[in-house]
């Protein structure tokens, strides 16, 4: 039995949220790492300022990526969502604490006064970027290796230590690092702070040759534990591997060579990061689990998979312009969090205004003490009538 | 208070009491998400209507503790639809295919509420007020349509439909039966309903309080009037809905329905009770009235009542006391609140003025907290009620409970981390309302709230307290070639 041909839609489109996923939440989780290794407070302002102002407006969008990633497993691969969460339940679990903590930790980073509790909070953010990204690794690890048993009956310890995932999940994080330097590098050149580009330019190399090399340990792993998949990365997605490895040597190039134009750069990390993603998911089929589960055993009924394509049509139809108009927004200097001058004398003479009119008398000490009295009485009354009801039975 | 419900109920005990501690905390949120909206875009509008510069800083004020809520709640519904899984692969596994649907469109409806949030927060000083009004609109209406998906996977469990089972496996989904079933439209309307009378009562609290400490000027007497009105609008129309949707019950869920109103036996002049503890099938501390239950039902005292004899032992609801006294509190409170507007109304049709006594204002204040009890004790009864089926009469809620072990660790992480959650949703309005009191409205220039443009984009960049600005040079760090 084969897939049919709205499986294989539904698991392309998972395969596009997955790498939009590693994109924009890698940028994210990133810029935690940059932040946990940006050195004390006064040395790490300045980079630890940039990563805030370019984490700011995405980091809300980038949890929904994830939720679609579930939803759509859930949806249109039950057998296989169930059996990944049943087996992989601690490093999910772990992972999931690592998003909640972030969220914590950047809600109340803005609004904490003290600097102690502004350190304590961003330490907790930064800590947490770093624990997401791995365990989410060891969970891909485990499911690349096809150790997820599809009736699986409690937590597979073995399936998420093996090497392999333990690889993937150092992998995930250097991926992290390296995708966020490479944006941090181009948001500096926008703002023209020359020191900052520097800066996450050498972190950006350093940490691309840290992806490769793991890459590279983890590709050979695979050739013994995932024959399959090893099988299908230099074959079928042999292509797709390809212009991974170039667009990340092109990325590298172009850093050291100071050829910063904004665009071509991030289009390029995107590229290595994106293609690499895509290649495994074509690696990987036609299993979900290689080599136990495949993709028509593990399918929902047709009717989710055309709702999974109603889905993404209405994504595409309301979501993609709501982007575009923020984008659009915002680029025009539409949108700003500060008053103008205008606003702030409005603001102060209607200050003035209600502090000028004459308040009414607080509630007076007669009105308090009756209250208190009515009610106390009442109290009585509700007492008693309890104890004589209980007396009654 | 739903968590101990759910750990009293026996069975997958750990799994129960995080999903519901989870829930019931998310649930409170997701109110202000559908709801909150709405009540700031009601303010614009008498402000920019009327020229109101009062109304206008109460909007824009609100829109920032709304950008809070809203990104708390983007975490904890993260963690439930993780928890979907992580705790009830069983049923996710089995029934994913049907009830995975109305998730998915659950997070278009979020997504374009986070963008339209983002646009809204940021628009208030450089697009046209009535521009910027519009730009408020899709938070409403996705707000709303969000809470049809949540609340149509919720009906889903209530009154499974829409699927073809055959050897315990989905063959065939039909996502439109699977929405659109039959508890969809009761339920949404009440949750619907509900959210915005939380909504509300909670903002109206708020400046009930105010009022009570003698800030008495125009500014706090409309941030009172705005919400109270629309909760006092939405509180008749819930309580017309909650008698609808009994009588569906009654129907669609008997069992459960008995258990809401103590009904042991199926009989005719079955009596209503008030309060009452179940024990040893006596009901002791309640007040009936006869007949009546019979009437609510169908009209007549004679109509037949089903009764949890219906079923064998094995399949009714366990806590038949927790289910009935939470029925009773979320008709009270329900009830209370509705007296309330009444109340103003009364006094208002001859005054024309605001009713501002604290006669009114303390139980006013209060009733923020009592709605979201209400709001609470009621998804208690649906819930508990719908035990020990997670689908009705489908499948069980053991049978759905993962086998993994580790969930008592996650569970205690869980109420840790919920009770941070809990700190900054309350505690981070609190930090900003200090500030607002203070009169600097200087400082709402470097205030940042979680996500929307950042203010270097936009072409200012606010040093924050922990970033002072540190010359460049000297915080060059060692890539500085």
């Amino acid at each position: 039995m084969s897939a049919s041909p709205e499986a294989i839609g539904v698991a392309t489109i998972l395969v596009v949220v997955i790498a939009a996923y590693a994109l924009f939440g890698g940028a994210d989780f990133g810029g935690g790492i940059w932040d946990l290794l940006a050195g004390n407070a006064e040395r790490g302002a300045a980079p630890r300022e940039l990563i805030d102002e370019s984490i700011t407006p995405v980091w809300e969008a980038n949890h929904v990526w994830l939720v679609f990633i579930l939803v759509l497993l859930w949806t249109a691969f039950p057998p296989a969502f169930a059996a990944i969460m049943t087996a992989l339940f601690v490093p999910l679990s772990l992972s999931l604490l690592g998003i909640v903590l972030r969220g914590v930790g950047f809600a109340f980073r803005h609004t904490a006064e003290r600097l102690r509790m502004q350190q304590l909070t961003g330490a907790l953010f930064a800590a947490s970027s770093l624990i997401a990204p791995f365990f989410m690794g060891t969970v891909v690890g485990a499911v690349v290796t096809g150790q997820v048993p599809v009736h699986a009956a409690g937590n597979v310890l073995a399936a998420w230590t093996s090497p392999t995932a333990i690889l993937t999940g150092f992998l995930f994080v250097a991926a992290c690092a390296y995708i966020s330097a490479v944006l941090l590098v181009t948001e500096a050149r926008q703002r023209r702070q020359k020191e900052l580009v520097s800066y996450f330019s050498l972190r950006a190399i350093a940490a691309g040759v840290l992806t490769g090399a793991l890459a590279g340990g983890t590709f050979a792993e695979l050739s013994v534990s995932s024959p399959h998949v090893f099988a299908g990365l230099t074959g079928r997605a042999l292509p797709l591997v390809a212009i991974s490895i170039a667009a990340g040597i092109a990325v590298l190039g172009m850093l050291w060579l100071r050829w910063n134009q904004a665009l071509g750069l991030r289009v390029m990390a995107a590229i290595a990061v994106a293609t690499v993603v895509w290649g495994w998911g074509l690696a990987q089929y036609p299993y979900l689990f290689p080599t136990s589960l495949s993709l028509a055993a593990g399918s929902a009924p047709t009717g989710s998979f055309v709702a999974e394509f109603v889905v993404a049509g209405l994504a595409l139809l309301l979501v993609a312009p709501g982007f575009v108009l923020l984008y659009v927004l915002q680029q025009r200097r539409v949108l700003t969090a500060a008053e103008t001058d205008a606003d702030l004398r409005q603001a102060t003479q209607l200050g003035q205004a209600l502090r000028g009119q004459p308040a009414l008398a607080p509630v007076s000490a007669a009105t308090r003490s009756t209250t208190a009295l009515v009610l106390a009485l009442l109290a009585i009354r509700a007492i008693r009538e309890v104890f004589s009801r209980l007396r009654r039975r | 208070m739903g968590a101990v419900a759910h750990a009293l109920a026996g069975g997958a005990v750990p799994a129960r009491s995080q999903m519901g501690s989870s829930l019931g905390f998310h649930i409170i949120l997701a109110c202000f998400g559908v709801a909150f909206a709405a009540v700031t875009l009601t303010a614009e509008w008498i402000g920019i209507k009327r020229g109101d510069a009062a109304a206008v800083l109460l909007a824009r004020r609100w829109s920032k503790v709304m950008a809070v809520l809203v990104a708390v709640g983007a975490v904890s519904g993260t963690v439930l639809s993780y928890e979907m899984g992580l705790l009830w692969p069983g049923l996710m596994g089995r029934f994913g295919a049907a009830i995975g649907l109305p998730f998915s469109f659950e997070g278009i409806f979020f997504f374009l509420e986070a963008i339209f949030v983002g646009i809204y927060l940021y628009g208030w000083q450089r697009l046209p007020p009535w521009l910027h009004w519009w730009s408020g609109m899709p938070i409403v209406i996705a707000g709303v349509l969000g809470a049809l998906s949540v609340v149509a996977a919720n009906s889903w469990m209530n009154s499974p439909a829409g699927y073809t089972l055959s050897h315990g496996k989905i063959t065939r989904v039909d996502p439109v039966s699977v929405f659109f079933n039959a508890s969809t439209p009761y339920e949404t309307a009440h949750m619907v309903l509900a959210a915005y009378i939380v909504t509300a009562f909670v903002v109206a609290g708020v400046y009930a309080v105010g009022l009570l400490r003698g800030r008495r000027d125009r500014y706090h007497r409309l941030g009172f009037a705005i919400p109270f009105t629309i909760g006092g609008i939405a509180a008749p129309l819930q309580v017309m809905m909650g008698d609808i949707i009994a009588r569906f019950i009654a129907q669609n869920q008997p069992v459960k329905f008995a258990a809401m109103e103590y009904i042991p036996r199926t009989t005719r002049d079955v009596p209503e009770w008030i309060g009452g503890i179940l024990i040893n099938g006596h009901v002791y501390f309640g007040a009936s009235i006869p007949a009546f239950d019979s009437i609510l039902v169908g009209f007549s005292p004679h109509v037949r009542v089903i009764g949890w004899d219906s079923v064998p032992s094995a399949q009714r609801p366990p806590l038949v006391t927790l289910i009935h006294l939470s029925f009773d509190l979320m008709v009270g409170i329900g009830f209370f609140l509705l007296a309330l507007a009444a109340w103003q109304a009364w006094w208002w049709s001859f005054h024309r003025r605001l009713l501002l006594t604290p006669w009114f204002l303390v139980p006013a204040a209060l009733g923020g907290v009592a709605a979201v009890a209400a709001m609470e004790a009621g998804w208690v009864v649906t819930e508990v009620g719908r035990q020990p089926w997670i689908v009705y009469r489908v499948l069980l809620v053991s049978s759905a409970v993962t086998p993994a072990r580790g969930v008592p660790v996650t569970l205690a992480v869980i109420l840790v981390v919920y009770a941070i959650l809990t700190a900054v949703s309350i505690g981070v309005p609190m930090i900003m309302s200090r500030r607002w009191r203070q009169g600097q409205p200087a400082e709402e220039e470097t205030e940042q709230v979680p996500y929307g443009p950042s203010p270097a984009v936009a072409g200012i960049s606010p040093a924050g307290p922990a970033s002072p600005p540190a010359a460049p040079t000297a915080t060059g760090g060692p890539a500085d070639p």
